[in-house]
């Protein structure tokens, strides 16, 4: 007994184990990399191949633009991109100048080139990055290597001038390096610069430096500061890292105000805790607001290998916001770009490295117009621009609806992205609340349990449940009635039986 | 009236034929179970002692509490638990229970006989197989419950849930206690030393089949050349 029990449990190890090496993974190099263009993630972080949201519909480069012909200087290392109605402006950085493009219906057409400014000393620039231009057309040049962000109107005649601060705040020995730019409404300028780790530099409108906002918490680890503390000598500590709050890498200013921002300093442990926030969205204090719904925070790629610099994790190099808060990043690693909703839940991501139309070699700089995403190549030094399909299109159709209140509408669009892609966990979702507006619980519990999504599901499983009671209310009775009755009688026979017995057992003894 | 109610009793037991008795006494050893789970003190003492437990009982219920482990996985309502469906292999989530169940077991009776242990391996295997009859008996209409309920109840289900391991856990302990004739800090010491006996087993496991990989190689490549020079 003894020996076949435990003969058959060894059996049944052994066939465990060698089942454990059987896997299903699909769609995945070996490095773990999506190999489809266009995909997304499901409840499970696997990656599911989808339908294009987005395709090309133009590049323009120095070609494109005449620059060959027109000056002979092709564009060199763009750095910033800016969309302002229907016009880009371009920092061409390795020119030191300003390409002003208008684009209209796939049609781009160089308009302007900036190389000077009027009113200004020296009226060159020297290495500008970022440009930004506000609804009265008046440009912000951030103009680094002569440490200035330079406004001026649309004739180009300098309004205004945002140098280094003399606060104490700033550090007067180094130098003031502006890389990324942008104004609000109000006129407040607020500065990405180099060297500068307390968050973005504000600027009010008349030109004064008013403090900075959305620094990074200091976050000092237990051990490394007992060890600093009490086991460094001084020179030691001198020449050892100081505790430094993370850089911002690029940002961008939403309708509202807020301020998107991306950093690329992290430790890639931290991405999936969601500690590092590689993508924040700032308040007007500096605090992060960012909404994160979905089981995954929004830090693009859910999986990575980190031996080479090729295999991290993403790193956004720009962001920009759409309508209704959906937010689309550039990853300069892998050239993809990931386009998220208000909530925090991914709505698709593509793209990839490469030289072909729709792929990049580092992607810098990303803006849109309209539904149309711009991006910026510094290696390959030209703009792509992508237009929604018509997948694409029926998603941001649905969101909008949804949130205009357009239930019914939603669902329809929904059921339509489903048809084009059967593993959209959002569409799923979408149906699901329409179902369960029109009382459809059973449909709308399929639709959530599709989803995943629990609340919903326990929400449409309440209402039919209630239902089914209120059916079956008689059925429930009699069955419980049974239940506590039979076992009654069961007993109430038994002891009979059994007096039966002992009155013919005393007979007997009798 | 006692004596004459077992005496009744007694007679159903040398009833017609051996397999009847096997069965009945199967029976009675899956009947115990309960008894062991309510009065664990006596019942693992009587369990051992009285011969009252069988291993077949303790194979069923061991084979139930995988069972169980699998379905739970697979038919629990998805707002209670997160189960990869398409990546499930039963095989792997029943040996990865499996293993450790045994590993455990033969370490704790390793390290119990060195110190004066009264448990045979039987013993041991029997009494922990016995201590997992909460889970069974909780989890399995859990599953059917958690079909009834919304996230928002959850509380009600993860509460049970929890209640059914924190009386396997004191089962174990308990029955330790009982199967070795230990004190109860003896057999927390014990316990501890269990684990770490299961480290050194699962640690010479993973040399000695590296080693045998090794040397299943070595004759593959050996087999590989002599075939190349023959030809």
């Amino acid at each position: 007994m003894m020996k076949k029990a435990v003969s058959f449990l060894l059996a049944l190890m052994l066939l465990s184990v060698s089942a454990a090496f059987a896997d299903d993974s699909n769609s995945m190099k070996e490095d773990g990399f999506s190999t489809s263009y266009s995909y997304n993630y499901d409840y499970w972080g696997d990656v599911q191949m989808s339908p294009d949201p987005y395709r090309v519909e133009t590049v323009i480069d120095s070609t494109t633009l005449g620059l060959e012909n027109l000056e002979n200087t092709r564009i060199s290392k763009p750095q910033g991109i800016f969309v302002r109605n229907s016009d880009i402006y371009v920092v061409d950085t390795g020119n030191s100048r300003i390409l002003q493009i208008s684009y209209r219906n796939g049609n781009a057409e160089l308009k302007r080139i900036i190389r000077e400014v009027n009113g200004a000393e020296p009226a060159t620039f020297k290495t500008p990055m970022d440009v930004f231009v506000d609804e009265e057309e008046n440009i912000y040049i951030a103009d680094q290597d002569n440490n200035r962000v330079l406004m001026t109107d649309k004739d180009l005649n300098v309004l205004k001038t945002f140098v280094k601060p003399t606060d104490a705040t700033f550090n007067q020995s180094s130098a003031f390096l502006p890389t990324k730019i942008t104004v609000d409404v109000a006129g407040r300028l607020y500065v990405l610069a180099t060297n500068v780790n307390k968050g973005f530099m504000k600027y009010e409108n008349d030109g004064t430096f008013t403090g900075y906002i959305g620094a990074n918490a200091v976050k000092v680890n237990m051990a490394d500061y007992i060890w600093k503390r009490y086991f460094m000598s001084r020179e030691q500590r001198a020449a050892s890292e100081s505790f430094v709050p993370t850089e911002y890498e690029n940002m961008y200013m939403d309708d509202k105000g807020f301020i998107y921002a991306t950093t690329t300093v992290f430790s890639e442990y931290e991405l999936l805790s969601d500690t590092a926030k590689p993508i924040r969205r700032l308040n007007g204090i500096g605090n992060d607001i960012l909404i994160k719904n979905d089981r995954y925070p929004p830090i693009g790629d859910l999986d990575w290998k980190s031996e080479s610099l090729q295999y991290g994790p993403c790193k956004m190099a720009d962001i920009t916001a759409l309508k209704n808060e959906i937010y689309v990043v550039v990853d300069r690693v892998r050239g993809r770009l990931f386009g998220y909703d208000s909530q925090g839940v991914m709505l698709w991501a593509f793209g990839t490295k490469g030289s072909m139309d729709g792929t990049f070699n580092r992607a810098i700089g990303l803006e849109h117009m309209g539904y149309d995403l711009l991006v910026l190549d510094e290696m390959k030094n030209s703009i792509t621009i992508f237009t929604p399909t018509e997948y694409g299109q029926l998603i941001y159709d649905a969101t909008d609806a949804y949130l205009n209140g357009e239930y019914d509408y939603s669902a329809e669009l929904w059921e339509n992205v489903m048809k084009l892609n059967a593993n959209y966990t959002l569409a799923f979702r979408g149906i699901g609340r329409s179902k369960l507006r029109q009382e459809k619980y059973e449909e709308a519990m399929d639709y959530f349990e599709r989803a995943h999504a629990r609340e919903e599901y326990g929400r449409a499983f309440k209402q039919y449940r209630k239902i089914w009671v209120e059916k079956n209310i008689w059925w429930i009775i009699l069955i419980l009635a049974l239940i506590l009755i039979v076992p009654l009688l069961i007993g109430r026979s038994k002891r009979m039986k059994w007096e039966v017995i002992m009155h013919e057992h005393g007979k007997v003894h009798k | 009236m006692n004596t004459e109610k077992f005496t009744s009793k007694s007679t159903t037991k040398t009833g017609p034929g051996r397999t009847t008795t096997w069965l009945n006494r199967y029976g009675q050893s899956l009947k115990y179970a309960l008894h062991v789970i309510t009065h664990p003190f006596d019942g693992f003492w009587d369990l051992i002692h009285e011969k009252k437990g069988s291993i077949a009982a303790a194979n069923t219920f061991l084979a139930l509490f995988l069972l169980i482990r699998v379905l739970k996985l697979i038919a629990t309502n998805f707002q209670f638990i997160m189960a990869p469906i398409q990546h499930i292999n039963v095989f792997e989530e029943m040996g990865s229970l499996l293993l450790p169940f045994l590993v455990l077991c033969v370490a704790n009776w390793a390290m119990t006989t060195l110190f004066e242990g009264k448990g045979r391996f039987r013993d041991i295997y029997m009494g922990m197989c016995y201590a997992l009859v909460p889970y069974i008996i909780i989890q399995l209409p859990m599953i059917l419950v958690s079909n009834m309920l919304t996230f928002e109840e959850g509380s009600f289900y993860s509460v049970l849930l929890n209640f059914s391991v924190i009386w396997c856990v004191f089962l174990v302990f308990v029955g330790l206690m009982e199967i070795h004739d230990y004190g109860p800090g003896k057999t927390f010491i014990f316990l501890i030393v269990t684990v770490v006996g299961a480290g050194v087993i699962l640690f010479l496991m993973l040399v000695f089949f590296s080693l045998l990989s090794d040397a299943f190689a070595f004759f593959v490549s050996f087999y590989r050349e002599i075939v190349f020079r023959l030809n």
